[in-house]
């Protein structure tokens, strides 16, 4: 039997130095948009996956399973398979191959992404947990800050050419 | 010339550059201008319509004079002003708008012409002949009006835009903007401070007052060091540009202009800066005086000769007479004294002022001519109505100072007259959450400037919630302002009032006279206040005399419109990463790799690439390469990635009412497990786009959109669900990036999925419209039974990480079998043949009814635009509707873009009887066809029809016939 070969989004694309940034790809997780259509899903949620449902540009989590806020009417579940009571919810559909994923760390990100994304990313108003649907360049995009000085960036996954183009300029635009 | 023990530059630091053809030497700190004035050499420019010369009238970014053109190349660029034009080793400028040189410029001829050459010259001779303006009159001035210009070649420099963020942004670093940035740092706010120079500290760099006993620039460095050390954000070299709503700035911060051309570094940045509130401390900008001829290089303003001086250690003359209506002028024969500079005369249009300087003062009195064709050797002054000449090769003018207000005008705020510094001063609150502090307020003295720095930025930090600091009074100057006007010196010759577009004072009046007395109409009519200087010498000027000449007063005429930029901002900037490829982003598909590996040149969908052909070895015209992957297709089987198509999941219990909704046709009657095709209408009731959707559950669907309408049909659902139906309970998301998704089509497409699927399938399991969930090669996948080639066809689909390898194994098995990969070419041939519609036919303004699929808008239910689709202009029989085209002569090319008419009729307008949107050569049918719109064409099939082209020069005869070519009964489609 033929075994087909999973790529990601990336895949040959990354990981990226520059002065004070990181850029590489995690390793593949479950992406999971969960759409509330009949109510009740902050408390499937917490039931299955022990999270509470992300107030806007906010995210949630604990070891192995995140929930972040992703539209006014859609949050992203990342980590585990969702929870088949969650389907009784919200509408529950598979993400994981539709979004190129890419992990900045270092203490410049947060300057490199000003060249970017138009969005406040400094300290006092981009903290750890925060979200924001926002453009990189002229992509539609996701930035979750993650830690001190690391963030996550999701953008469709057809434009991780792009994207990877658009972080090499910015790299080669920081003073 | 040097002056030893004055400037700032760096003496240690010889730099050579080039200037024309000659090398010469200045040193760091210097600008361009500086560096040639030190030189000897006072001509820089010539001027934009007489050619007159002339020389650096300023040392700041107002300059109107000195643009020259900076590099060599394809990265040379024009209309530098060279007093902002930093200094570097190797630095290369030569000067434009003069041929063959600056010296003997043959358009300077002009000049001679000037009596006819006045305010609307060109409004009043280039009317006629009417026919001579495009063929004659423009390509002349053109080639004869303009500044500098680009290479033509490719602009190699890179560019940068960026994003910040603060909570008071300071504008200009002078004393006001220093002590309000130190005010608000203090308080404990995000402060960002710009400043246009590569130095912070105004107009203190370029004076000799003290602050605090210190020097100027020495207390304007320790507080620079001070700021950064609270963290505050220095932006030199940073020209705020222009102010927007909601507290966002533009601003240009020059990167490499200081450096030899660096195309991996960007040459400029250009910010946009959003801020809680900010503070406008622009300082003020001196404005000359018009007396006649007062262009020649070596007239400049007192204030810039004192930056000249004191800033960059150059005097630019050795005998300086010094001309002015208020004491700020006399500061300037004080400093060139003091640096042993010899000062000839200070001539103060004031009867009654007195001057304590150490040279002849001349109260009371006037400069009324000037004398020397490329650089000022002599003047001459009038007092008591007796003229006199005096030897000067520099005369320093001061009119008075216009504070720098403009970008308080960006959000169509008007400045307020203040007669007490004859000059307009900014409106309260004329841009939202913009104060304004110190020259640019109209306080004209230092002391004051930090003051009012100061103060502004505490009542900014008290509404923004914080305490300032307890306030500090820096000891500095507090002198007096006193000003009388002196807008115009009249007399023999022209007085100019605008430098760069060549506008004098007797310009200004014939407009006047002429009835553009309104001052928006007098400088459209003279060209006053426009090009790179934006009348900042000019304007306050040119309304005074404009006023003079209507007889109004000065507030009463009021000022033209500021509008951004304050100085100019490369479009490169403004367009930074969007050169080339860059303007927009690129979607690949999972098989991208794979096709291009495999030579298909890729044609762009929309922001998707997708392969046109996969040509083989041997074939060398597309059209082979076409016509193999249809027989392929039609004979075997071929694969496509159709992944570019929209995919929108839509989940509910109301998914189908809302389905029913917008789509003409019924989908609450499909069964799960079924696919249909569907027909979406505009409001307006005609077709938006068409595609087909699949019911996967009962309450779950996926819809398939055309691959350039995918992001207008997901808006378009969220409006009918958001605005028309919100109680409907239904919720989607595309998922057009989660599934590669792949075409099989041909008569053998299911024997070659049987290879691949996990779970068998034949005609009873998976008959025509029918899909389905089902493992592909061990992955969980989908599978539908439908087809846009005409064949016995499935799309299959697996989530994109497996795209890649499921794409190539798709192809290899399809050649084993003598199939193989297609294009976007052969797929479109292969609809044509079949009838099918793309957006060449559902082109916006075409109907259900006009393609021929009146009968898809149901009669059962309401949709969205069926209403308006029956509008009786819309069911008009008469109306051009989708038919076929049969060449009569089967050798004959179709091109789409021809129009129909009836045969023998001449290929006129009125004759028209429609037009052709979509040609191929069919291979399995051996001619050209075509499809398009003709009048009532359904019912004049078998008609012959002109087939005319005129801009390609085809002109041939076709039949119409119906716009299914191929198995009109869809026998292979079920096969």
């Amino acid at each position: 039997m033929v075994k087909l070969i999973a790529n990601s989004a990336a895949e040959g694309l990354l990981p990226l130095e520059g002065p004070g940034v990181t850029v590489a790809e995690p390793p593949m997780e479950r992406l999971t948009s969960l759409a509330p259509l009949h109510g009740g899903l902050e408390a499937a949620l917490e039931a299955a996956h022990g999270l509470a449902l992300p107030k806007p540009n906010r995210t949630t989590g604990k070891a192995g399973v995140r929930c972040v806020w992703f539209s006014a009417t859609h949050y992203m579940l990342i980590g585990p398979e969702p929870d088949a009571s969650l389907s009784a919810h919200a509408a529950v559909t598979d993400q994981s191959d539709a979004w190129c994923r890419v992990a900045l760390s270092g203490p410049r990100v947060a300057e490199m992404l000003s060249y970017l994304a138009p969005v406040d990313l400094r300290e006092e108003s981009f903290k750890r947990g925060h979200t924001a649907r926002t453009l990189v360049g002229h992509m539609s995009a996701s930035i979750i800050r993650t830690g001190a000085e690391s963030y996550e960036l999701f953008v469709f996954r057809s434009m991780a050419t792009t994207l990877v183009h658009e972080l090499e300029e910015a790299l080669i635009a920081l003073p | 010339m040097r002056v030893d023990g004055k400037g700032r530059i760096d003496r240690a630091k010889p730099l050579e550059f080039t200037w024309g053809k000659e090398r010469f030497t200045g040193f760091e700190g210097d600008t361009l201008a500086s560096a040639l004035l030190a030189n000897g050499v006072r001509l820089m420019g010539r001027s934009f319509k007489y050619h007159r010369p002339r020389g650096p009238l300023t040392a700041g970014s107002e300059e109107p004079n000195a643009l020259v053109t900076v590099g060599e190349g394809a990265a040379q660029e024009p209309n530098i002003r060279a007093t902002m034009q930093e200094l570097y080793a190797g630095l290369t400028a030569q000067p434009q708008n003069a041929w063959p040189s600056l010296e003997r410029d043959v358009l300077g001829l002009n000049d001679y012409l000037a009596p006819f050459l006045g305010a609307g010259f060109y409004y009043k001779t280039f009317m006629w002949p009417k026919s001579f303006w495009e063929k004659v009159y423009e390509p002349f001035i053109r080639r004869a009006a303009g500044l500098g210009a680009l290479s033509g070649a490719h602009n190699p420099s890179r560019y940068a835009k960026a994003f910040a963020h603060c909570e008071v942004l300071v504008i200009g670093a002078g004393p006001a903007g220093l002590s309000a940035a130190r005010v608000a740092a203090e308080a404990g706010l995000d402060v960002i401070l710009a400043d246009e120079s590569w130095e912070m500290g105004g107009r203190l760099l370029s004076e000799t007052e003290e602050i605090d006993g210190q020097p100027g620039a020495a207390w304007a460095a320790a507080e620079v060091a001070a700021l950064a050390a609270m963290g505050v954000r220095l932006m030199t070299r940073t020209t705020v540009t222009g102010a927007y709503d909601g507290g966002v700035f533009g601003a240009l911060e020059r990167r490499g202009h200081h450096a030899p051309h660096d195309p991996e570094r960007p040459h400029e940045c250009f910010w946009r800066i959003y801020t809680s509130r900010a503070i406008l401390c622009a300082g003020a900008l001196e404005r000359p005086i018009a007396f006649p001829n007062n262009d020649r290089p070596g007239v400049m303003t007192a204030g810039a000769v004192r930056s000249y001086l004191n800033r960059f250690g150059v005097s630019p003359g050795t005998r300086v007479a010094v001309f002015g209506n208020n004491d700020s002028a006399h500061h300037t024969a004080r400093d060139l004294l003091e640096a042993g500079v010899k000062v000839t005369a200070v001539i103060d249009s004031r009867p009654e002022v007195e001057i304590d300087v150490e040279a002849p003062v001349i109260t009371g009195a006037r400069v009324v001519g000037t004398k020397g064709r490329l650089g000022l050797e002599q003047i001459t002054i009038e007092e008591k109505g007796a003229q006199r000449p005096l030897l000067a090769d520099c005369l320093a003018v001061s009119g008075g100072w216009n504070p720098t207000v403009h970008l308080t005008c960006h959000m169509n705020g008007r400045p307020v007259w203040e007669p007490s510094i004859a000059s307009f001063v900014p409106a309260d609150s004329a841009v939202p959450g913009l104060s304004v502090a110190g020259s640019a307020a109209g306080v004209m003295d230092t002391f004051g400037c930090l003051k009012s720095g100061a103060s502004v930025a505490a009542d900014v930090a008290r509404e923004l919630g914080k305490a300032p600091p307890e306030p500090k009074a820096p000891r500095a100057g507090s002198a007096v302002y006193r000003i009388e006007p002196l807008w115009h010196v009249p007399g023999k010759g022209r007085a100019w009032l605008d430098f760069q577009n060549d506008v004098t004072v007797k310009d200004i009046k014939q407009a006047a006279q002429e009835n553009y007395a309104s001052v928006e109409h007098m400088k459209r009519y003279t060209t006053q206040g426009m090009a790179t200087d934006q009348g900042k010498n000019s304007n306050v000027a040119a309304l005074a005399i404009l006023a003079d000449a209507t007889g109004r007063g000065i507030p009463e005429t009021g000022t033209t419109t500021f509008r951004p930029p304050y100085s100019p901002v490369a479009l490169a900037a403004i367009g930074a990463g969007a050169q080339g490829s860059g303007f927009a982003p690129q979607r690949f598909t999972t098989s991208h790799k794979a096709s291009t590996t495999r030579g298909a040149p890729m044609v762009e969908a929309g922001l998707w690439y997708r392969p046109s052909y996969f040509p083989q070895t041997g074939e060398t015209h597309w059209r082979e390469s076409c016509d193999r992957e249809v027989k392929l297709v039609r004979q075997t089987v071929g694969i496509c990635d159709v992944s570019t198509l929209g995919k929108i999941d839509i989940q509910g219990p109301d998914a189908a009412a809302f389905l029913d909704f917008v789509y003409s046709n019924l989908f609450s009657t499909l069964k799960v497990g079924k696919v249909r095709y569907g027909l979406m209408l505009r409001e307006d009731g005609h077709v938006m786009d068409d595609g087909t959707t699949a019911r996967i559950g009962e309450n779950h669907y996926v819809m398939t959109t055309t691959t350039a309408a995918a992001g207008q049909v997901m808006n378009h659902l969220e409006f009918v669900h958001q605005c028309l139906r919100p109680k409907l309970n239904v919720s989607f998301i595309s998922v057009t990036e989660q599934w590669a998704q792949f075409a099989v089509a041909g008569p053998r497409s299911r024997e070659l999925l049987n290879a691949i699927l996990d779970t068998e399938i034949d005609d009873e399991s998976w008959p025509y419209m029918s899909c389905g969930e089902l493992g592909v090669a061990g992955v969980p996948g989908r599978l539908f039974r439908i087809s846009f080639s005409g064949e016995h066809a499935y799309e299959v689909s697996v989530p994109a990480r497996f795209g890649d390898s499921l794409f190539r194994l798709l192809v290899a098995q399809a050649e084993a079998m003598g199939g193989g990969a297609y294009g976007m070419e052969a797929l479109n041939v292969m609809r044509i043949e079949k009838g099918f519609v793309t957006h060449a036919e559902i082109h916006g303004r075409t109907t259900a009814f006009d393609i021929g699929l009146g009968r898809m808008v149901s009669a059962k239910k309401d949709c969205v635009g069926k209403t308006m689709s029956q509008r009786p202009g819309l069911l008009d029989p008469d109306r051009e509707q989708l038919v076929g085209f049969r060449p009569v002569d089967p050798e004959a090319t179709l091109l789409a873009g021809a129009h129909l008419y009836a045969d023998g009729a001449a290929p006129v307008a009125a004759n028209d009887q429609g037009y052709c949107t979509s040609v191929a050569y069919s291979p399995s049918i051996g001619h050209h066809i075509a499809l398009g719109f003709v009048k009532g064409g359904r019912e004049r099939l078998g008609e012959v029809m002109r087939f005319w082209d005129g801009l390609r020069e085809v002109d041939t005869s076709v039949e119409i016939v119906s716009p299914v070519f191929l198995d009109p009964e869809g026998e292979r489609l079920r096969g």
